[in-house]
């Protein structure tokens, strides 16, 4: 059951061959059974599940249900669920119980799906290997003594060992697709602005992006049929209409235009991992596509910038945490200033605690014009190259990471060695560009990404690109041994 | 860029952060290599580029100033730490 598509497990729903509880008990099973190891989820709502469950078999027998009515999901724990704890990977909202839904955690519910629970992530999402977070890290399924990649580790790591038929995450800086490609999975962060943020708890808001993690391109585009599409409770929520996402599946490929950056492809990056890409590449050429080499010369910079932006947002957006109104508060406070200092030093970890310092400093009096503005100018600059790469091109194709999954504890105590590893995944975040990851022949046992980036609101073409590969190739069929 | 060890404390009170004596030193070399590594985007001249502060071509949007949320504070203060007949509890602020 568990390596069966979203499509055809709906279609089984349908017919009877099984009902949605037994669905949801066989993914409680293994998550009791294997999750031990792993550690992905930091809360299993079962009870809430298999109620959801009884309700959706009701909606099947009745023959209302919807296009997700039945399929057990999971949701980072970035998402407020009401009445379950949203914890965000931090001590700091470990005591917090969510008192609503976020439109992305509503949006997928009223479609049917059923929340099997809440999936561990580094905290408040920074961080690009699990290790931050405050439940500990998740370990990669395809070998338990690697990190399954970050911030949304947990919810990769849970779909690629069948832990749930598919998982919400969110990409600041490449949290989607790093983890994806570590884990043999498909991730696609949308455009800025296409999901709704709203009970999304923020980061970095010029760069937060909610999307999808999957075992395929078309179980992606079963989830993001119902998660796409303006919401008025999130200002920067964007007016745009929202194609169906399944119906572009199948289109040719003929005549794309596929765009190869040469900064992708130089110092940094494994080789056997470009000549990887390559291979894929020359696939897309098999299906009609038509290569060329195109520049973005300014995307070396993106990491620099991206440090200097998301700290920024990040510094701001969690001066919020302040021992009083949720959240965690340090005991026995002598004044208010001991309250907020103590509450957040106890509560935020290294990393979190790293990024607002840094953040504070380049926004501070003074440094606000050589840092921020600074890099919102050569912010500017990296969109500037991608609207002229989309002149000539279609899609841009490259690797997703540099190198194949790394052993934990490998660049803990390094934050600039950890921050390098979003250097292809960074510039999309920047340009608020679609960018997905899926899964090309791996490197020594472990799974490697393709990642393709689209121009503004072309996720359907992304997915209808990844969907024509996975149709001619077999590596996103693949299952971490023993989890298959 | 290198920042010392009063930087630390400086940018510490600011992020209302309370740092241990023996953190200070490992914030100010972790932070300055973050420095250095955003150093790098000086090498780009943007002299007359526009700053970029939000990725699509948008305006904010406005509403109509009319009450659009119920009254929640129950349930919102049922998740504070500290309450007290509908007030949230701080450490004593005026003598």
């Amino acid at each position: 059951m568990q390596n069966k598509t979203i499509a055809q497990l709906a279609a089984d729903l349908r017919l009877r061959l099984y009902s949605s509880v037994e669905l949801t008990q066989h993914y409680l099973e293994r998550i009791a059974r294997l999750d031990p190891r792993l550690n992905s989820f930091i809360t299993v709502t079962a009870e809430q599940a298999l109620a959801e469950a009884a309700r959706a078999d009701q909606l099947l027998r009745s023959g209302e249900a919807g296009p997700l009515t039945g399929i057990p999901i999971a949701h980072k724990d970035i998402f407020c669920t009401q009445g379950v704890k949203t914890s965000c990977g931090s001590r700091m909202l470990d005591p917090f119980i969510a008192p609503y839904d976020a439109t992305v955690v509503e949006r997928l519910a009223a479609a049917g799906a059923v929340m099997l629970g809440k999936t561990n992530m580094d905290e408040f999402a920074m961080g690009s290997s699990n290790e931050t977070s405050w439940y500990g890290p998740v370990k990669n399924p395809w070998d338990e003594g690697r990190v399954p990649g970050g911030s949304s580790g947990g919810s990769a790591a849970a779909v690629a060992a069948r832990l749930c038929a598919a998982a919400t995450g969110t990409d600041t800086g490449g949290s989607i697709r790093q983890p994806a490609a570590f884990c043999g999975i498909t991730g696609l962060k949308p455009t800025y602005g296409l999901c709704s943020r709203w009970g999304m708890v923020a980061f970095a808001s010029s760069l937060d992006q909610a999307g999808v993690l999957a075992r395929s391109a078309a179980d992606a585009a079963c989830l993001l049929d119902e998660m796409a599409g303006f919401d008025p409770r999130d200002s920067t929520s964007a007016e745009v209409s929202v194609p169906d996402y399944v119906d572009a599946l199948d289109n040719d490929l003929h005549g794309l235009r596929i765009g190869l950056p040469r900064e992708y492809f130089g110092g940094g990056l494994d080789p056997a991992i470009g000549d990887r890409v390559m291979d894929a590449v020359r696939e897309y050429e098999r299906l009609g596509a038509c290569i060329q080499e195109i520049s973005l010369p300014n995307s070396p910079l993106a990491v620099p910038v991206y440090y200097v932006i998301a700290p920024a947002e990040c510094s701001s957006n969690l001066a919020r945490f302040d021992g009083v109104r949720y959240g965690y508060r340090c005991a026995d406070p002598s004044d208010l200033e001991d309250l907020y200092k103590r509450s957040r030093a106890e509560g935020f970890g290294a990393e979190v605690k790293r990024r607002i310092m840094i953040g504070t400093y380049v926004l501070s009096a003074g440094y606000y014009d050589a840092y921020y503005l600074k890099a919102q100018r050569v912010r500017q600059l990296i969109a500037a190259d991608f609207r002229r790469a989309f002149e000539q091109v279609d899609v841009i194709m490259g690797p997703t990471t540099p190198t194949t999954a790394f052993a934990l504890g490998a660049k803990l105590d390094d934050p600039v060695a950890m921050y390098l590893n979003d250097i292809y995944t960074i510039p999309a975040n920047l340009a608020g560009l679609p960018a997905l990851s899926i899964p090309i022949e791996p490197l020594a046992g472990l799974p490697v990404g393709l990642q393709i980036i689209g121009d503004h609101f072309q996720e359907a073409r992304l997915l209808n690109v990844a969907h024509r590969y996975q149709h001619v190739t077999h590596w996103h069929q693949a299952a971490p041994p023993g989890f298959d | 860029m290198h920042l010392d060890l009063d930087d630390i404390d400086k940018i510490a009170h600011l992020a209302r952060l309370a740092i241990s004596p023996e953190q200070r030193a490992r914030y100010a070399t972790d932070l300055s290599a973050i420095l250095d590594l955003v150093a790098q985007m000086n090498a780009v001249e943007t002299t007359g580029v526009e700053p970029m502060a939000h990725p699509l071509q948008m305006t904010q949007r406005l509403r109509p100033d009319i009450p659009s949320e119920p009254d929640q504070r129950a349930r919102f203060q049922a998740i504070a730490p500290l309450t007290e007949s509908g007030l949230y509890l701080v450490p004593k602020v005026i003598d």
